[in-house]
């Protein structure tokens, strides 16, 4: 065996370990950081396969700010640890066989259709190409040219995430101060001012604090 | 011979009674705001019928001694795939004489209701309804397709009914306007099967073009069936005259028909429009001279009703059922005469029959109206001595109607008796007895009527429930319950009546029977129907028919059943009873009508209307409604009800169906598919 | 012996399935919920990744690119409503996600 495979063995193995912790785990924090061991892994195994660009995005992009989202909203939300595990294992088995059968499949049919004994066929290119074009720029000039216009809309959607990300969870603070300019054109008079009936009383008693009453009211709707 | 009449004045005989039916029916009524009143409305439909009487008359003329013939579509009201349907005349010999009977006994009747329905609200209505029934009756005569028979047929269906139930707020009335519409329903159903046979199969309802065809039809057989097809058709005509003319057993409506006005009864259920029925056979005769068998049913029909009608007259007690199982009995012999291809002589039974009837049944009216509306005859008696127009002119027509020598109705009676004599179809042996004793119980139970009526005691006081009506607000005093002669409107009709019902039979036997007079309006296939050829060969005229009279069985058997009423209804009175007590299960029977009204409303109305029942209970309501219609929402609801399990509402069980899916999605695409 | 295809396309099945396994046992926690969801993200890029090595295809790796973006965005919304669900329910319990319920 040489180094290469036993490489790829190492991370493999540790890569699915990493990702069945990620499931069973009990505690979320825990979850998560499995889950970034198993990325990295994963970055891991494609620097095996010559595609370091991507390699180092993975790294860059998954564990440097995903994660670091998950870690923050798991460490934000106050979870309850006890009730979050009953009756988990109870499924085990069914989910097992579901996966064993998910897998074997999925393995089955890819490498039926794909002729997978030979050795990389376009290694020969790519090893021809290797010395002269390193990855990246293999995949810039893809980027630049090709896929001009799905950059484009990569973008976009990149965009209309953070915005919708922004515009669910933002909310406002209870103690500004700030004006509604709209709001404040569309009052109305009957909203701020009510006209009272009242009969009428001798003077000097109750007449003069019940006027005053009524502007206390009308002032205090004012302010709101 | 090719001269023809003239069309207008065809057109007007119809027509002339339509006006004055219209304008008595909506100017004279509270439908029209009552502008017009009684004498106006009188004076209007009279002249109306008076009109279509003249010139009806000076058609026979024009037909029988000048030879004219009207045959012409005036107006084709719609055209359907080939089949025409029109309005037009055709007028021959048999039209001619049907048209002047209805006029003459209608223009009779009209006068007569002047003085009969003189206390009643509805007059005006009545003049109206009997004109329009005049027209109707005239459309059915003179029509020259079936089309317009059937419109002139179900027509005086219609004012029949208006007219029996004339008195709406009697229950009674209603029940039988009722039952006579009903019942001549179910005769119509036969009738228009058969205008559609002949429709379908001749491609045309125009009576030439259809008579043409007729050796055509009589080779073909109905589909699927071994059937002849004009066996079929004519079986289903004749049908509808079962229903219209009162053969058994489409007859119940008849006598439950008097709950009318007097006037009416003699017009529509004596003269004329019980006879429409006879009237069409005679017409259709092409087709039925090609059909024994529809022959020989015809006749079986026509003997049972001649003879058992006419037992059933023999107990009645009211005077106008009297008269009414008289015309079932003799509109039997107009049937048994049609069984026996003596069409000419049916029809010349039916004219004079039409005089007599109409005479004996306004007779009947106007002793009524002298026994201020008592309508027993238990309770008559001696009524002679005060009513004696009405007396000699009922005598007249009773004699007219037993067959009395010389009499009208003697030469059609005996003409008939003669020709079923002749006839050698397989049912004239039945039908002969028939006819033959039925001379003697028609003579019974007429001159039962007579003597109960006219002579013996007086026994006016004797009616338990004596009519203390509105005729006590004009007399003064109760001891004048006597009877009294009816007004000249009411007498001359009679007189009128009583003078063709002697003489009409001795003037017109020779030339319609024996002569030119239906010549090419009635065929008769001489050679498989023999009997009107017999008949000719036996006739030497009106006078020797009389006195060889004599010798016949008939008279002497209508001489015995005067004389046994004579006895046992004026010289001993107690004899009647005696019998009736010995056979007191035959009085039974013959007092329920044989049960065929219990059969009717017991079994077939009753049957009918469990079986509309049942289907509306099990067929409508637990089948279509609950099972079909609430069934299907009830079943939606379940399976919904069932599927709405599986929204479970947690994404995770969503994520796994779907993965689920793309398990079973791969293995069906990846393996068996291949 | 050789790295061949075959043995990366097993990995990245194995690893598929074992995100399905997180998803059906995690019926109380949402969070591990998001994070098998990266898991069969993860899976699927290495799947192309491995494609497009041995095909020799550059296209392999744009896609993922693509990819690593869509997922970027879908954990940060992902994660905004799970924030906004735990405001409104103060827990994380998926099952009592089930105002859906037919």
């Amino acid at each position: 065996m040489d180094v290469k495979t036993g490489f790829f063995y190492l991370f493999s193995v540790v890569l699915l370990f990493a990702a069945f912790r990620v499931v069973t785990a009990r505690n979320p924090v825990h979850a998560v950081l499995f889950l970034m061991l198993a990325f990295s892994q994963a970055s891991g195994l494609w620097l095996l396969l010559q595609a370091e660009f991507l390699a180092m995005v993975l790294v860059l992009v998954y564990l440097g700010a995903v994660m670091v989202l998950f870690l923050f909203v798991v460490m934000m939300l106050d979870i309850n640890l006890d009730t979050l595990r009953e009756g988990f294992w109870k499924h085990f088995p069914l989910a097992a066989t579901l996966g064993a059968l998910v897998a074997l499949e999925m393995a089955a049919v890819l490498m039926s259709g794909f002729r997978i004994s030979e050795a990389p066929k376009a290694a020969l290119e790519v090893g021809q190409l290797a010395p002269q074009v390193p990855n990246s720029k293999a995949l810039g000039i893809l980027l630049y040219t090709e896929y001009l216009m799905p950059i484009q809309v990569a973008a976009a959607i990149l965009l209309v995430a953070m915005i919708a990300a922004i515009a669910l969870t933002l909310r406002q603070r209870k103690d500004s101060k700030a004006i509604s300019a709209s709001e404040q054109v569309h009052v109305r008079a009957g909203d701020r001012l009510v006209v009272v009936k009242m009969d009428v009383v001798k003077l000097g008693e109750a007449p003069k604090s019940a006027e005053a009453g009524t502007e206390a009211d009308a002032s205090k709707e004012t302010k709101q | 011979m090719s001269q023809t009449l003239n069309a207008s004045s065809l057109l007007a005989v119809p027509m002339a009674p339509l006006v004055g039916a219209l304008l008595a029916g909506i100017f004279g009524t509270q439908f029209g705001g009552n502008w017009i009143g009684r004498r106006l409305t009188h004076t209007l439909t009279i002249l109306g019928v008076l009109i279509a009487f003249i010139l009806s008359a000076s058609t026979l003329k024009s037909v029988a001694i000048d030879g004219a013939r009207f045959n012409e579509t005036l107006y084709t009201w719609m055209e359907v795939g080939g089949l025409k349907m029109e309005v037009g005349f055709m007028v021959d010999g048999l039209t001619a004489m049907m048209m002047c009977v209805v006029t003459f006994v209608s223009l009779m009747v009209h006068i007569y209701t002047i003085g009969y329905m003189d206390e009643d609200e509805g007059y005006n209505r009545f003049f109206a309804y009997i004109s329009l029934f005049t027209f109707s009756m005239l459309m059915l005569v003179m029509s020259n397709n079936m089309l317009q028979l059937f419109f002139g047929w179900e027509a005086v269906g219609l004012v029949s009914y208006l007219l029996i139930g004339f008195w709406y707020n009697k229950p009674t009335a209603i029940f039988a306007n009722m039952k006579a519409f009903l019942v001549n329903r179910v005769g119509d159903f036969g009738f228009i099967l058969g205008i559609g046979l002949i429709a379908a199969y001749a491609g045309t309802l125009n009576y030439t073009e259809a008579f043409a065809k007729a050796n055509e039809l009589s080779a073909l057989t109905l589909p699927g069936t071994s059937w002849m097809l004009v066996t079929v058709i004519c079986i289903c005509l004749f049908i509808g005259a079962m229903g219209k003319s009162a053969q058994f057993p489409l007859h119940v409506w008849l006598p439950d028909s008097m709950e009318g006005p007097t006037p009416i009864s003699a017009l529509i259920h004596a003269a004329t429009m019980v006879t429409a029925g006879i009237f069409m056979v005679a017409r259709m005769s092409p087709l039925f001279e090609l059909s024994e068998t529809a022959l020989n049913f015809i006749m079986i029909i026509g003997a049972i009703t001649a003879l058992f009608m006419g037992f059933l007259g023999i107990i009645q007690n009211d005077i106008k059922r009297v008269v009414a199982y008289s015309t079932l009995s003799q509109l039997g012999y107009m049937t048994v005469a049609l069984g026996a291809s003596a069409y000419s002589v049916a029809v010349f039974h039916l004219m004079t029959h039409a005089f007599f009837k109409a005479l004996l049944f306004l007779g009947a009216g106007s002793v009524i109206m002298g026994m201020h509306h008592n309508q027993d005859i238990r309770y008559m008696g001696g009524v002679r001595k005060y009513m004696p127009i009405t007396w000699i002119t009922s005598l007249l027509g009773s004699l007219a109607l037993i067959g009395t020598p010389l009499f009208s109705g003697f030469y059609s009676k005996d003409s008939i008796i003669e020709a079923v004599h002749e006839s050698h179809l397989a049912a004239a042996g039945f039908a002969n007895f028939a006819v033959l004793a039925g001379v003697f119980v028609t003579a019974f139970y007429s001159f039962r009527m007579y003597f109960l009526v006219f002579h013996g005691k007086e026994r006016y006081d004797q009616n338990p429930d004596a009519h203390h009506g509105h005729h006590d607000d004009h007399h003064d005093d109760h001891a004048s319950h006597l009877p009294h002669e009816s007004p000249w409107v009411v007498t001359v009709p009679l007189i009128l009546l009583a003078i063709p019902s002697v003489v009409i039979g001795y003037m017109t036997i020779g030339p319609m029977l024996f002569g030119e007079f239906f010549k090419d309006a009635i065929f008769v296939d001489g050679e498989k129907h023999h009997a009107m050829h017999e008949l000719a060969n036996a006739f030497h005229g009106p006078v020797a028919m009389a006195l060889h009279a004599v010798s016949t069985a008939p008279f002497w058997l209508a001489l015995a059943g005067v004389v046994v009423a004579w006895y046992m209804y004026l010289i001993n009175p107690a004899v009647p009873a005696a019998i009736g007590r010995a056979l007191r299960p035959l009085v039974v029977l013959l007092e329920n009508k044989y049960y065929m009204d219990w059969i009717n409303e017991n079994i077939l109305a009753r049957g009918a209307r469990a079986l509309g029942n049942g289907l509306w209970k099990v067929g409508d309501r637990t089948l279509i409604d609950g099972l079909l219609v609430n069934g299907s929402w009830k079943l939606v609801g379940i399976v919904s009800a069932w599927t709405r399990k599986l929204q479970t509402g947690y994404l995770y069980h969503y994520a796994l169906v779907m993965i689920l899916g793309i398990f079973l999605l791969m293995t069906y695409f990846v393996w068996l598919n291949k | 012996m050789t790295l061949t295809l075959g043995h990366y396309l097993s990995l990245g099945a194995m690893l598929f399935a074992l995100a399905v396994i997180g998803i059906f046992l995690n019926r109380k926690n949402l969070i591990v919920l998001l994070m098998a969801i990266e898991l069969m993200l993860l899976a699927v890029n290495m799947n192309f990744v491995a494609f497009s090595h041995y095909l020799g295809d550059m296209h392999g790796q744009v896609f993922v690119f693509f990819i690593l973006t869509v997922a970027a965005a879908e954990s940060a919304i992902g994660l905004a409503i799970l924030v906004l669900l735990f405001r409104n329910m103060n827990s994380i319990n998926v099952d009592e996600l089930d105002s859906l319920k037919g």
